[in-house]
């Protein structure tokens, strides 16, 4: 399956997100410079960590500009896959492809450390590997994670179970103590109404290998690869 | 003295007149003066006299340090690159090199730190991928003084964002360091960034230009105003007039450094690359002079199309400024076009300046005018050399007086205290402040005695550590290079990895100073001897003088950052308890050696006495024990004794996960805090214990079985005394003294 | 009394952000954008209503806090009208 992982200028992690896709999953992966227009027939498309533009102005905010974005747009309105880890979940927010916005971390500085993940919508291409309630632990590693939405965006979004992700305890609790970066609700992730859109903070690519410690973030990534054509043909046939 | 000089030999400059003062303010004596002048024949233009300022300089030309560096080993079977190029290269096997480097940024750090420090980060990674070498770590030795100290909380939060900004947003993971505090740094603050990079063994890049003819091209970020004189104001000591010297500070700027360092590596690949120098500090002038020095070429500039950011730059400015983010090249002549094309790709600046020559001169011209006509080697490869004049300090013998050492009153209550001073608290406030694991290669983090990285592709790891301690090396600064060697081989042992290399940071006050220079000459004779005795090669360094406020010298800082090969990672043991039940195996002789010691210098304020003995034998065989032990899967902890002794050692083993541990120590009282060397704890399962004892005696390491591992509590039986304490109370007091001391 | 304060990189120094900023503008349509500066501005509601001692206070608040003037330049406009 042709995934493809989209580079802008500053982009850090897509190096990790290739290395998973190719190496540990294997599956045929490219690159895709931020200036390209067409996304060489990839189905799974992945906006990757890192800091794109140096995080100047609004994180991700001069990389939603950037010309490959459109057809990134035009891909997810077809209904193909997305998915924006860290820095590529702040470029699908300013580009519209999901709602609300990031904050700066409350607590002001950059965190680098383990959390602890509730998954709460399972069935989409993504998560079709995880049980409902399952929780995950993933690395985070960012300064501007606080998910912010007004009140009646954030009422819709969990009426329509699009927050994929919230960040628990160990134990599963969704608790402020267990909240990194002070993000509304403790969201970590959410999904596009049609649920081919998923975007989340905390970086899966970074525990996919069992030499590393720690394999809970394979199951995300493979659940995607596994979907894609099936998805795609079916919105073919819709449109 | 002063020079009258009606006409000088470049036109378009104003009429040279040198006075004392000039000369002063570009760092240069009399009499250096006067060897400019014999090299060229006649007085300097006003280009020429800061262009060899800057070479000239302490920072630049190790002048008064190059005659004992001579002295370090730098040559071993791993070694592809020693000292003299910007980084040094190893060979780490699988057909890959490694190459690395440490380099100080006190001085902009100390007058601002988030700038300082940026720019400290963004210059080593410089002079990494200036090799050919992708950076894969970073690690930072940061010494501050102490944090009541006025501006210390400023000076420390500045340092740590600076460093944790950079690093992230050019996606190299900072995966460790050492953070010490001391009140000798109170006046001076020093951050050394310590950078590793890899690249396929045949696909290296050096600074040395060749070629008659090659184009000289200039890529990065365009050409302001900064840190004119910065390598000047590094060769200077402090005083109560350094907080205006606002123009020098750099701005770092990590986005264009990211697509920097991406443009340059994919540029190598196309071929066309014949030499490349990243320009660090005196900016275009060392990048271009030494590359040519080193090639024994000519070299000829045309400034008018240098990049610049503002108007109206001239000569003198153009050639010394230390705007960030900056690459000279050599192309091969005719392919320029290939480069030029990769660096648009990125969105960097990109221009050809120049050409290489086989003059052996270079030769700058701007608006038509000749500014600078100077022969090259005279200025790189024969600047003046100093041999300062060294003595012992007179109280050498008193302070050598052995401590009187007060027996602890309350084992516990010690323990809490040491375990909640700054020095020994969880530094987690800091690194988790850096992204440690990005790049997936992060197979162990900061915590550690070293980290350990995966080379990907093969079962092998690059283990890293940065060791050092200031207050032996001011009592006695022969011992304490001998020391900072030993340890970092002991903390690489500890990761199960084999040392290839070291470099260091020599951080020391003002060499005019005979105290300070035979403190230099000591600490590199120490470390000699022991980077000679334990195989391990000096491969690249940097030297910080003048690290003194109003007089006030700081410690000898010798930072020794070590580079190690881990076999097979999947051996890589520990450095906290990790299962119940293990079995606890203290190897390596005890003592009572208190001089400098933890115990004494932060509960009683004494620092007195010779510094632990370094047996260089011993600590050869406890490396080669562990080494042996982790490659055979023996043992799921390692952690060795250093600072705070015996007791601090299993504190801090039952810390990283919250399991306690019931021992019988092998010594009493103060004795659990004595700093003896050659030492180290490791945890094994009670199934292999007989192994690691037999295994200890045949390698001639005395070795106890403590006792296991376990329970929610440390016991310790130590003599007619036990201690007992709640890993949960000890884990709270040794997590939350930090930020509690910084006020947080 | 209200005033505006407002922070920008010195004119010497470098501009990362600005420099970005304005690289961006010429990609998304706005070439003859010549040179962005970002900086900051902070709105300060003043208790007094003495002019020269706000400005005093005002520039005070600039030098200890919110610039850091090895990097940054300031400027403080008392702006016209009270409080809202």
């Amino acid at each position: 399956m042709k995934c493809g992982v989209v580079v802008f200028p500053g982009s850090n992690c897509d190096h990790d997100v290739y290395h998973v896709l190719k190496h540990v999953l294997e599956q045929d992966a490219t690159f895709l410079w931020h200036q390209d227009e067409s996304l060489k027939g990839c189905e799974l498309i992945v906006l990757p960590g890192g800091f794109s533009y140096g995080d100047y102005l609004r994180a991700g905010a001069l990389a939603a500009l950037s010309p490959v974005m459109a057809a990134v747009k035009r891909h997810a309105e077809a209904g193909g896959l997305v998915l924006g880890i860290c820095n590529g979940f702040q470029v699908l927010l300013e580009a519209g492809l999901l709602p609300g916005a990031m904050r700066r971390n409350a607590s002001l500085r950059f965190q680098c450390k383990d959390v602890f993940l509730k998954t709460e919508r399972t069935g989409l291409p993504f998560t079709r590997k995880l049980r409902e309630g399952q929780v995950l632990r993933l690395p985070i590693a960012h300064a501007e994670g606080n998910y912010e939405d007004f009140p009646e965006a954030l009422d819709r979004l969990e009426a329509e179970r699009r927050v994929v992700f919230r960040y628990c305890t160990e134990d599963g609790d969704v608790t402020a103590a267990a909240n990194p970066n002070g993000a509304a609700r403790n969201i970590a992730g959410i999904c596009n109404a049609a649920g081919n859109v998923l975007g989340l903070m905390p970086h899966p690519e970074r525990c996919s290998e069992s030499v590393l410690g720690n394999t809970d973030g394979l199951a995300l990534l493979a659940g995607a690869v596994e979907v894609a054509r099936g998805v795609l043909a079916a919105a073919g046939e819709r449109r | 003295m002063s020079v009258e000089v009606s006409q000088t030999s470049t036109q378009g400059e104003p009429a040279l007149r040198i006075t004392p003062e000039i000369l002063k303010r570009h760092g240069m004596t009399g009499e250096e003066f006067e060897r400019l002048q014999k090299i060229l024949g006649r007085d300097p233009s006003w280009t020429e006299l800061g262009i060899t300022s800057a070479l000239w300089s302490e920072h630049c030309s190790y002048k008064s340090s190059k005659i004992y560096l001579r002295e370090f080993p730098t040559t071993g079977p791993h070694v592809v690159q020693g000292p003299g190029e910007n980084a040094g290269i190893v060979d780490i096997g699988h057909g890959w090199v490694a190459a690395f480097k440490m380099e100080s940024h006190n001085h902009p750090s100390f007058i601002e730190p988030y700038q300082g420090s940026m720019t400290g980060v963004g210059g080593i990674l410089r002079d990494i991928f200036t090799m050919g070498a992708r950076p894969i770590a970073c690690m930072d030795a940061l010494r501050f003084g102490e944090i009541d100290a006025p501006r210390m909380r400023f000076l420390i939060d500045g340092v740590v964002r600076g460093i944790g900004d950079y690093g992230n947003c050019v996606g190299i993971p900072t995966i460790g360091g050492e953070t010490g505090f001391h009140r000798c740094y109170n006046g001076n603050i020093l951050v050394n960034a310590f950078a590793l990079g890899i690249a396929r063994h045949d696909k290296i890049f050096h600074a040395r230009a060749s070629g008659a003819g090659n184009p000289v091209l200039y890529a990065g970020s365009r050409t302001g105003r900064d840190g004119i004189h910065g390598a000047t104001m590094a060769s200077e000591s402090f005083d109560a007039g350094s907080e205006k010297k606002r123009p020098t500070v750099q701005v770092g700027d990590p986005f264009t450094e990211k697509i920097l360092l991406e443009a340059c590596l994919e540029a190598m690949r196309t071929g066309a690359i014949v030499a490349i120098q990243d320009m660090g500090a005196a900016g275009l002038t060392s990048s271009s002079f030494e590359m040519a020095g080193r090639g024994g070429t000519g070299l000829r500039l045309d400034l008018d199309q240098v990049p610049l950011r503002e108007p109206g730059l001239t000569p003198y400015e153009m050639m010394l400024s230390e705007s960030q983010e900056r690459m000279v090249l050599v192309a091969k002549k005719g392919r320029e076009e290939e480069l030029i094309k990769v660096f648009r790709r990125w969105g960097l600046e990109v221009a050809p300046i120049g050409e290489i020559t086989d003059t052996g001169r270079a030769v700058l011209t701007w608006h038509g005018d000749t500014v600078a006509d100077i022969p090259i080697q005279p200025l790189t490869e024969e600047a003046p050399v100093y041999r300062r004049p060294v003595a012992e300090p007179s109280d050498l013998a008193a302070r050598w007086q052995a401590p009187e050492v007060p027996a602890p009153e309350d084992l516990c209550g010690t323990l809490e205290k040491l375990l909640g001073t700054p020095e020994f608290a969880s530094k987690s406030w800091i690194w988790t402040q850096y992204d440690y694991s990005v790049r997936t290669n992060t197979v162990q983090g900061p915590g550690g005695d070293a980290a350990v990285l995966l080379l990907k592709g093969t079962p092998a790891g690059i283990a890293m550590t940065s060791d050092v301690n200031p207050v032996y090396c001011y009592l006695d600064p022969r011992r304490g290079g001998m020391q900072a060697v030993a340890e970092a081989v002991r903390n690489l042992a500890c990761a199960g990895a084999e040392p290839v290399g070291l470099t260091d940071c020599l951080n020391f006050g003002n060499p005019e100073n005979p105290e300070i220079s035979w403190q230099f000459r000591e600490v590199v004779r120490g470390m000699s001897e022991a980077c000679t005795a334990l195989g391990v090669p000096v491969i690249s360094g940097n030297v910080s003088f003048y690290n003194e406020t109003e007089g006030q010298s700081i410690y000898p800082t010798p930072t020794v950052g070590m580079v190690g090969v881990v076999p097979n990672v999947a051996n890589l043991p520990d450095p906290n308890f990790t299962r119940a039940g293990d079995r606890i195996v203290l190897l390596g002789r005890g003592g009572s050696e208190f001089g400098g010691a933890a115990y004494l210098r932060l509960l009683h304020d004494i620092e007195q006495g010779r510094p632990p003995a370094v047996d260089l034998d011993a600590e050869l065989r406890l490396a080669r024990l562990l080494r042996e032990l982790i490659a055979k899967s023996l043992v799921r902890t390692a952690h060795d004794l250093s600072e705070g002794g015996f007791l601090i050692s299993l504190a801090e083993c039952c810390l990283g996960r919250g399991m306690g541990a019931t021992v019988t120590a092998p010594y009493e009282g103060a004795d659990l805090f004595s700093e003896t060397q050659a030492r180290a704890l490791v945890a094994c399962a009670p199934i292999v214990v007989e192994r690691v004892l037999a295994a200890a005696e045949e390698a001639g390491v005395p070795a106890v079985d403590l006792g296991e591992t376990g329970g929610g509590e440390l016991v310790v039986r130590s003599g007619s005394d036990i201690l007992r304490a709640p890993v949960a109370t000890l884990h709270e007091i040794w997590s939350t003294a930090l930020p509690k001391a910084l006020g947080l | 009394m209200k005033a505006r304060v407002t922070v920008y990189p010195r004119r010497e120094i470098l501009d990362p952000q600005g420099k970005a900023i304005r690289d961006a503008l010429s990609r998304v349509g706005f070439p003859g954008v010549e040179d962005v500066r970002a900086g900051k501005s902070f709105e300060i509601q003043l208790a007094t209503a003495d002019p020269a001692a706000a400005d005093r206070e005002l520039k005070e608040m600039c030098e200890k806090l919110l610039a850091n003037t090895v990097v940054e330049d300031y400027s403080v406009e008392i702006l016209a009208g009270d409080r809202p």
